[in-house]
């Protein structure tokens, strides 16, 4: 019994472990998506990719839910633009989106910063999650000791169809 | 005429449907049967009704009647035939007629099946399908309308009426404006219908459900009902999710087919509440438990069916003050909120009698691992729920726009659907009632040592993305398991019955198909899951600008650009196209023709990609500029994306395994549930 409650709790608690792992992380770039080609060429000219690369995390406040890299607009045209002028200056990613940020607000971002009230968005599904775990972990424990206590077999045989049993019977007839 | 005409019998259908609600509660409070009866003619009636309102603007739309506002917003003279018809659902004011034609659709077939046994859930049915029916017309009538026409004031100013206002004159526009390009594609002229017959399906459990509550009949007869509205409900809605990815990818020019936005999270929302509910209805069925938990899955999938219409069809997403001024918003909160509100009342007033049959014994047992499957749905049903709201709620207190974007669905989502993944290996082989460490380990030692097997070869391979790595595990795991499961059936047959294996598997999965189907749509995931995992995992992509005779790599593909050709259809497009040859390993695999296509009349372009189509990736150019004087060069945009054609071909077998179990059955199944008892009391109103 006792290694049976243990797995379930821990695989519960494993997948959720790993949920908050993933929202307590500091906010992890995706897998950066590149060709080999490198990011700037020999005679110092911003490649696409590069520029792709720092637009795929933004967005531009009137093409809602089009990420900057794709979005096919002059208005996201000349944002690009405007990110390539800026790495020809040297900026890092990280300068070039404080400097859109600074603009035009937190909303060029492809999630909102993980600072102040905006920790909201973080921290409200795990905790939700969490609880729901929490009860149903609690209900289902409540429910073995209410069988244990009422003296019911712990073993409650449940209804198959005929075939099923037959089937399984044969199966264990085999083995 | 057909515009007053289709107005005037809308009218006259949001009058009979009022009618139906008035008479099912006349009957219900006077315990009149033929109260009742008129009421479900009354619901019956419906659907002739809106179809012929339907009709008259599918005849407006042919035959380019432009002084109607919806219609010249939506069709113009270039359009070839069907896709004017199916300009129906092209435009907010249309859509919702659609959506309320399917609604009377599926209320008149639950009319037209045998009441004899469940006469007493009948006024409770009705009311339920004719109030969700009333609530979308009365948005299409009062806000929404599609026969409103175009006019002009004295002072030139363009409004639009259904009626002549003091001093306007009749606009005629010689053309419409024609539908969004973006919806000139099959995959478009299908999803909509589908993603709508998914929603208003789930109105029919949703109405048993009430009705139970309603009439006390709290056992699982709604359940036995409904199931099979339930499923095709499922299908369609999963079907719709599918096309619409696979639109997204054709059309939409990024090289993706899901981007969480939250127009797509509004119709992932309710499938997310209707997949756990599919699942624990049979722990109802089978262990008669969790009979709450089930009311409060439906409850929440038709809500959040309601909350996705009103999500894409209200303009709240653009802005929460559009939503404001706008009655159509808080009409939608209004409804969305008294429904849930009073299922839920419902729900306390009967909770004492859903206590459940039996206990839980063991916590490995498969209604255990269904709820941990149903917390887990849940879990990233409420991440979902969270991100979209959250900008609305930063807009309103904040005053500031926030985006939530794919970076935070997948961060916070990706753990959960692996752990469902896994979950779907291990619940098929664990036993209702009790299952032991032992029993289990016994049953899943095999399918587990294959799964390693298979991670040894990717380790070996070189593969070093943990992320993969543990995707793709677990993916082999399900398959094997399931896999497991079909060939122990069908031995066993084999050995019972001298069945040839073919022959076994067959009359294995026909004797229990609600099961075998269940486990090839796991099979479809299992596909869809690998290819998922390769498009976002091992996807690679560069862009370039090239002149012609140059060439772009990417990995072990290359293209070169050989020539560009710009021309005028005669369907108002102006079309350019490069003509590229591919190279895999430096050897020819033949020509793409990307291409970007202008229409004339609405100044909206659409990018076409050239796609290269294996098993094993999908070679994929863009089009995004060229220069034709200056330095005949173009700009490329290629993608990657390794496996993705597993996820289409992963949706064919979910939908072939949907199929398998949502199938009617012979008649043989309604003679084994006895009939209800009849000692449930009447509700009074």
């Amino acid at each position: 019994m006792i290694p049976t409650r243990k797995t379930v709790l821990s695989l519960g608690a494993g997948a959720l472990a790993a949920g908050l792992l993933f929202f307590s992380a500091q906010a992890q770039e995706p897998t950066p998506v590149i060709s080999d080609d490198g990011v700037i060429s020999d005679d110092g000219v911003i490649s696409d990719d590069a520029v792709n690369e720092i637009a795929r995390g933004m967005y531009c406040p009137v093409c809602e839910n089009v990420p900057l890299d794709v979005c096919p607009t002059q208005a996201c045209h000349q944002w690009r633009e405007t990110i390539r002028q800026l790495l020809s200056e040297g900026k890092t990613e990280a300068e070039i989106k404080a400097y859109f940020v600074e603009r035009y607000g937190d909303v060029v971002l492809a999630e909102p910063p993980r600072q102040g009230f905006n920790w909201l968005v973080y921290v409200v599904p795990p905790v939700v999650i969490l609880a729901g775990a929490i009860a149903l972990f609690r209900m289902m424990r409540k429910w073995r000791v209410e069988v244990e206590q009422t003296g019911e077999p712990g073993v409650v045989p449940a209804p198959k169809d005929d075939y099923v049993r037959r089937l399984e019977e044969e199966l264990e007839r085999r083995s | 005429m057909a515009v007053n005409f289709g107005y005037g019998v809308l009218l006259i259908t949001l009058l009979v449907c009022l009618y139906g609600i008035a008479a099912s509660i006349y009957g219900l409070y006077r315990r009149n049967e033929n109260w009742i009866e008129s009421a479900r003619l009354a619901m019956l009636l419906t659907w002739p009704l809106l179809t012929v309102t339907s009709l008259s603007i599918i005849y407006l739309l042919i035959t380019g009647r432009y002084e109607v506002a919806f219609v010249a917003s939506v069709t113009s003279d270039s359009m070839p035939t069907y896709l004017k018809i199916t300009a129906l659902w092209g435009g907010q004011a249309g859509s919702l007629v659609f959506w309320s034609w399917l609604m009377a659709a599926f209320a008149s077939a639950v009319t037209l099946r045998k009441w004899d046994r469940d006469r007493d859930l009948l006024p409770w049915v009705i009311l339920v399908c004719l109030i969700t029916l009333a609530f979308f017309l009365c948005l299409t009538i009062f806000f929404e309308n599609p026969f409103q026409r175009l006019w002009q004031t004295s002072t030139g100013g363009e409004i639009t009426a259904m009626f002549r206002p003091d001093g306007a004159f009749p606009l005629v526009p010689a053309d419409g404006r024609g539908l969004n390009p973006l919806l000139r594609h099959p995959g478009m002229v299908i999803h909509p219908p589908l993603l709508y017959l998914g929603f208003v399906s789930f109105v029919i459990p949703y109405a048993f459900a009430m009705a139970a509550l309603a009439t006390g009949r709290t056992d699982d007869r709604w359940i036995r009902l409904t199931r099979r509205w339930a499923l095709w409900a499922w299908l369609f809605l999963s079907l719709g999710l599918i096309l619409g990815g696979r639109w997204a990818y054709d059309v939409l020019g990024w090289g993706g087919y899901w981007g969480w936005d939250p127009v797509e999270i509004a119709a992932l929302m309710p499938w997310l509440a209707g997949t756990p509910f599919l699942h624990s209805v049979m722990i109802q069925e089978k262990r008669g438990m969790l009979k709450g938990w089930n009311m409060i899955l439906i409850i929440l999938t038709y809500d959040l069916m309601i909350f996705g219409t009103f999500l894409t069809r209200s303009g709240v997403l653009s802005s929460v003050h559009a939503f404001a001024q706008s009655a159509i918003g808080p009409l939608f909160f209004g409804f969305i909120a008294a429904t849930f509100l009073i299922s839920l009342g419902l729900l306390m007033y009967r909770w004492d009698s859903l206590k459940s049959e039996t206990r839980m014994t063991s916590m490995l047992s498969r209604e255990s691992l269904f709820l941990l499957n149903n917390l887990l749905f849940l879990g990233i049903l409420v991440v979902c729920f969270w991100g979209v709201i959250y900008p609305l709620i930063s807009e309103l207190l904040t005053n500031e726009k926030k985006t939530v974007g794919p970076p935070f669905y997948e961060q916070a989502t990706g753990p959960l659907w692996l752990a469902l993944l896994l979950l779907m290996g291990i619940a098929p082989l664990s036993a209702w009632g009790h299952t032991t460490l032992k029993t289990l380990g016994r049953s899943l030692w095999k399918p587990a040592a294959a799964s390693v097997v298979v991670l040894a070869v990717l380790l070996a391979l070189g593969m070093r993305q943990i992320g993969a790595l543990l995707g793709i595990w677990v993916s082999a795991f399900v398959g094997f398991t399931t896999l497991y499961e079909f060939g122990r059936g069908a031995w066993a047959r084999h050995r019972m019955h001298d069945e040839s294996l073919p022959v076994a598997l067959w009359r294995l999965a026909g004797r229990n198909r609600r099961r075998y189907g269940g486990y090839v749509i796991h099979l479809g995931v299992v596909l869809m899951a690998i290819g998922i995992i390769g498009i976002e995992i091992f996807q690679t992509q560069t862009q370039g600008t090239i002149p012609v005779g140059g060439s772009l790599a990417l990995g072990e593909y290359s293209i070169t650009y050989n020539a560009l050709a710009e021309f005028d259809t005669n369907d108002n497009r102006n079309v350019a196209r490069a003509e590229l040859s591919v190279f895999k390993d430096g050897v020819f695999v033949g020509s793409l023709y990307p291409r970007r296509d202008f229409f004339y009349e609405s100044g909206q372009p659409m990018t076409i990609p050239g796609v290269r189509s294996t098993l094993e990736d999908d070679f994929y150019v863009l089009l995004l500029d060229w220069q034709p004087i200056s330095t005949q060069a173009a700009t490329f945009r290629i993608y990657r994306n390794p496996l993705v054609n597993w996820v289409w071909l992963g949706g064919a077998v979910f939908m072939l395994g949907t199929l398998v179990a949502a199938w009617p059955e012979r008649v043989v199944e309604r003679r084994r549930y006895p009939a209800a008892p009849t000692q449930g009391t009447p509700a009074r109103v």
